[in-house]
């Protein structure tokens, strides 16, 4: 990782790093959490100077950023030319949140036919600039780091810039959602309620939010491994929704609808999303 | 192999050590001396060549690293560092007086003792020099102890060599012969240009007196075993140095295991013997 | 000690032995039902206990169903073994500070609180013998598990029902306690035998002055732990064979096999009594003058397990369950002299896909198998 300590040039006076906070098709829910931060607040403002954040104040300076978080997809066709600017501007460019990190839920439009939505949607489609898809930032430029989750945690953001600011390679760790899971002493939902919890396929990070709630994991936080870019081999999506399929009875369909969700498009949950589907339409077709 | 003394019954405690000197030994590789702070640590603090360091940056983590220095000036702890990981580029952009800790030392070094009257042929590739250096320097210092000292070392590029200046001090001592190699040539690079196994045509080598000190790429480590068995030297008079993941440096966390071994306290030098059914195998 | 004559107490009597752990200032950790397992945690009473409650545990499948029995003790395990206790889930080793160029390091020793664990089942009894050799007999001694195993009173309940999963029998380590154990009960309708391990469960039970039980009693309290061991379906019957026999399988397509159904998630590892791979952190606050070090438990199905600076030793899954199951089943007995499996079945019923490991080393020993590399 880049250092990121700067200092007021002619001085050797340390200035505080210039942040950026920006978004292209998304929902703020990612941004709202670098706000949501309450307790350590503060301490990040006293550490960054927020320099662009719209969503929190009207007054924007323009670049260079020494960071920038950048929320959502590329969906339209100024949004590109947006980025590539940004990401001239910034010398650290982290991607907050499964939008920007994986084309986000507006990416289920990568299977459909856009100019059918438009018409479906708008009485005047023509006035719609839009993407035929939503693709990930990291689709368009370099990615200094990749934040995920729908929306992302507070505490993995938090340690993302502790590293950031100190130059230091960020640390998140990648494994199953279970290890965070049984860490907790929440008991299995898929093992002792018979839920499709995406959780054994699933990234780390979120706390293990819904299982300790007795829900299922729905795969927010994308892929355990295997996703693009990052180390690893893909998990094993294919025995887990055998078992979905055989154990608990789940139909094609809505296996489909399992993987194709928040993070549909990135590869792992995409192509098992794509073996479903084909067995969905070749309905003796067997896996 | 005798069992270093432990400087603390915590032995997840570190030590603070204040970098002392620094020295840039390649753009991704760089030497750093330690001295720990506390004296009555430093006082007890007692290595075999060999034996490595768990050594901390604050808020980064612990990485395990060899100590390269001479194991009778136990005051100064030398580490030779490659920039590759999270924790080793935070470590090298450290300034001399700047603060890390240290947990150590751990694991068992070369053989001193069983090589004691015998031949001593060190075979190393790359970055693998360094664990053996304080071997070298202890056998030097008691040098009627051993026999013929045969240094084998080599690298990928001449840019990759470092410790020049010792193996030019070691070439110039009696009864010793060091070899250099370099994959690819190099206009200063007046050394053989091969691989490190080529170097072995040119030692004679006598197998029931010699004693073999080996680290490097595991992948030139098993060609050159390969070449020594079938010139006849002895499985149980070979060691090995070897890496895998480390995290506690004591047995505990599971991480550096190669079959039934835990590197970090059965190793990481091996006796040949006892890791040969291992090496090489996937997925180990 | 362990051969002396068990003693009877009366369920009506129960009351007495928590009011004498109190009085030896114990708390009470015991079995509770929570969001459909079983859990540890501090009970203030008979009241908190299972009371009626049954499990039934198949590969991948768990269920509690309430019953009309009046068992205590009817629910034979949840997915957490007694490890949580003494090897902590997340253990914060140091506190480490920075001010200027000075560096301050605090150990973070746990408060040690004596516990009454009530209800340990031998499989996980013996699982912690087994966390004993390896925290504390070996070379180095881990102070943090030190101070947490010092401070246990262990309370075993001997077996008399056996799940699908169950192989105690078959690994010698159950149904009926072995050692390690201050105190052992075994449940009857009305009343428990209860049998004294140690020095520290003679005090506690002699302050109740029980009447000893007659030998007919014993023979029935023999008879129906025996029936539970012979209810148990599942063995490592190839356990004479190891370590060898698996190392010999290193190449076995099997693995392949298994690599398929296997989701590298960690269930395994983390219900396990004995698995005790870790992981420490540093948590730094923003401003990296304060540094909280910790532990956490870690698995050999995480990709960073077997990496170092961008090369993974075991990158696929067959390389990693080939890692989990010859540890524990082969290597373990030459780190540690004893298998790392107790026989308990949990990464059987918590293996989201059911991986059943006995049936695994079935298939791996099986004589006369074609063990040619894949």
């Amino acid at each position: 990782m880049k250092a990121v300590k700067t200092s007021i040039p002619g001085t050797r006076q340390p200035r505080r790093p210039r942040l950026a906070v920006a978004k292209f098709a998304s929902c703020d829910g990612c941004q709202l959490t670098l706000l949501n931060l309450e307790d350590e607040l503060l301490a990040v403002g006293d550490a960054l100077e927020v320099t662009y954040f719209p969503e929190a104040s009207s007054r924007m300076r323009g670049g260079p950023y020494d960071i920038a978080l950048v929320e959502g997809s590329i969906s339209m066709p100024e949004h590109a030319r947006q980025l590539a600017e940004l990401r001239k501007q910034a010398r650290v460019l982290i991607t907050i949140g499964a939008c920007a990190t994986a084309g986000g839920i507006q990416a289920l439009r990568n299977w459909a036919d856009l100019e059918s939505y438009k018409r479906a949607v708008y009485p005047t489609p023509a006035y719609i600039q839009s993407l035929r898809t939503s693709t990930p930032i990291s689709e368009h430029v370099s990615v200094d780091f990749e934040l995920w989750g729908c929306p992302i945690d507070k505490q993995q953001l938090l340690r993302v810039l502790t590293d950031v600011l100190a130059g230091v390679q960020p640390f998140l760790p990648a494994h199953s959602v279970c290890l965070d899971c049984k860490r907790q002493g929440h008991p299995c939902v898929l093992v002792a309620k018979g839920l499709p919890c995406l959780g054994p396929v699933t990234r780390t990070g979120c706390g293990a939010i819904c299982p300790g709630m007795g829900r299922d994991c729905y795969g927010c936080f994308g892929p355990v491994e295997g996703a693009s870019p990052g180390p690893g081999i893909p998990p094993n999506t294919a025995s887990l929704s055998d078992h979905f399929s055989s154990q608990f009875h789940l139909i094609p369909v809505e296996l489909v609808r399992r993987f194709r969700g928040i993070n549909g498009y990135l590869r792992p949950f995409r192509e098992e999303s794509h073996a479903w589907e084909s067995s969905n339409k070749d309905s003796d077709a067997h896996r | 192999m005798m069992l270093a003394t432990t400087v603390s019954s915590n032995p997840f405690l570190i030590y603070p050590a204040t970098i002392v000197a620094r020295r840039q030994e390649a753009p991704d590789i760089v030497n750093l001396r330690l001295v720990l702070n506390d004296p009555l640590v430093r006082r007890r603090f007692r290595f075999h060549p060999g034996q490595f360091n768990m050594l901390s940056v604050m808020g980064v983590g612990e990485v395990a690293i060899s100590i390269v220095s001479d194991p009778d000036e136990p005051e100064w702890l030398d580490h030779t560092i490659r920039l590759v990981g999270r924790v080793t580029r935070v470590i090298g952009r450290l300034e001399k007086g700047e603060v890390l800790g240290i947990r150590g030392p751990f694991g068992q070094g070369w053989p001193m003792d069983a090589a004691r009257g015998y031949d001593v042929l060190v075979v190393t590739g790359g970055l693998g020099c360094a664990p053996v250096m304080g071997a070298i320097d202890y056998m030097f210092r008691r040098r009627s102890e051993y026999g013929t000292i045969k240094i084998l070392h080599g690298v990928k590029t001449p840019q990759d060599l470092i410790y020049r200046e010792r193996f030019d001090e070691w070439r110039s001592q009696p009864n010793t012969e060091v070899y250099l190699t370099s994959d690819e040539p190099g206009k200063t690079w007046h050394y053989h240009i091969g691989v490190v196994t080529e170097l072995f045509d040119r030692v004679a080598v006598d197998p029931d007196r010699t004693v073999v000190m080996m680290c490097g790429p595991e992948i030139m480590m098993r060609v050159a075993l390969g070449k020594l068995t079938h010139r006849g030297l002895r499985p149980d008079r070979m060691y090995v140095s070897l890496e895998r993941r480390m995290e506690c440096g004591i047995g505990l966390c599971g991480h550096c295991q190669m079959g039934p071994y835990f590197l970090c306290h059965d190793g990481p030098v091996m006796r040949l013997d006892r890791i040969l059914p291992w090496l090489g195998k996937r997925g180990i | 000690m362990t051969n002396a004559i068990p003693q009877i107490l009366p369920k009506s009597g129960f009351p007495r032995l928590i009011e004498a752990l109190r009085a030896h200032h114990y708390r009470i950790v015991g079995p509770v039902v929570r969001d459909g397992a079983l859990h540890w945690d501090e009970i203030a009473g008979v009241e908190d206990l299972p009371i009626g409650w049954q499990d039934t545990q198949q590969p991948g499948q768990y269920r509690l169903e309430r019953t009309e029995t009046t068992t205590w003790f009817g629910i034979v395990h949840g997915p957490d073994s007694i490890k949580r206790l003494t090897f902590v889930p997340r253990e914060p080793l140091l506190t480490i500070e920075r001010k200027a160029k000075k560096v301050t390091v605090t150990p973070q020793m746990p408060e040690p609180t004596p516990t009454a664990l009530l209800g340990v089942r031998a499989c996980d009894v013996a699982g912690l013998l087994v966390h004993d050799r390896i925290f504390l007999q070996g070379r180095y001694a881990d102070p943090y598990y030190q101070v947490r195993r010092d401070a246990l009173l262990v309370i075993a309940v001997n077996c008399t029902r056996a799940h699908k999963t169950c192989f105690c029998a078959s690994m010698g380590t159950g149904p009926r306690a072995q050692s390690g154990y201050d105190l052992a009960l075994t449940e009857f309708e009305d009343e428990f035998l209860v049998s004294v391990g140690s020095e520290k469960g003679r005090e506690i039970i002699e302050l109740l002055e029980l009447p000893s039980a007659s030998p007919a009693y014993q023979r029935q309290e023999q008879e129906r732990i025996d029936a539970c061991a012979a209810s148990q379906v599942r063995g490592l019957q190839e356990q004479h064979r190891l370590p060898q026999g698996l190392y010999e399988v290193h190449e076995h397509p099997r693995w392949e096999t298994v690599a398929h159904r296997c989701l590298a998630c960690a269930n395994c590892t983390m219900v396990c009594p004995t698995c005790f791979c870790h992981t420490v952190e540093d948590h730094p606050d923003l401003s990296h003058t304060r540094n909280e070090r910790v532990r956490l438990w870690d698995s050999c199905f995480t990709p960073q397990h077997g990496m170092i600076h961008g090369k993974n030793f075991r990158p696929t899954i067959a390389d990693r369950y080939r890692m989990w199951l010859t540890h524990k089943l082969a290597s373990w007995i030459d780190q540690f002299g004893v298998s790392g499996c107790v026989g308990c079945g949990r990464c059987l019923t918590w293996c989201p896909v059911g991986i059943d490991l006995t049936e695994e080393l079935h298939a791996l020993m099986r004589e006369n198998v074609d063990q040619a590399t894949p």
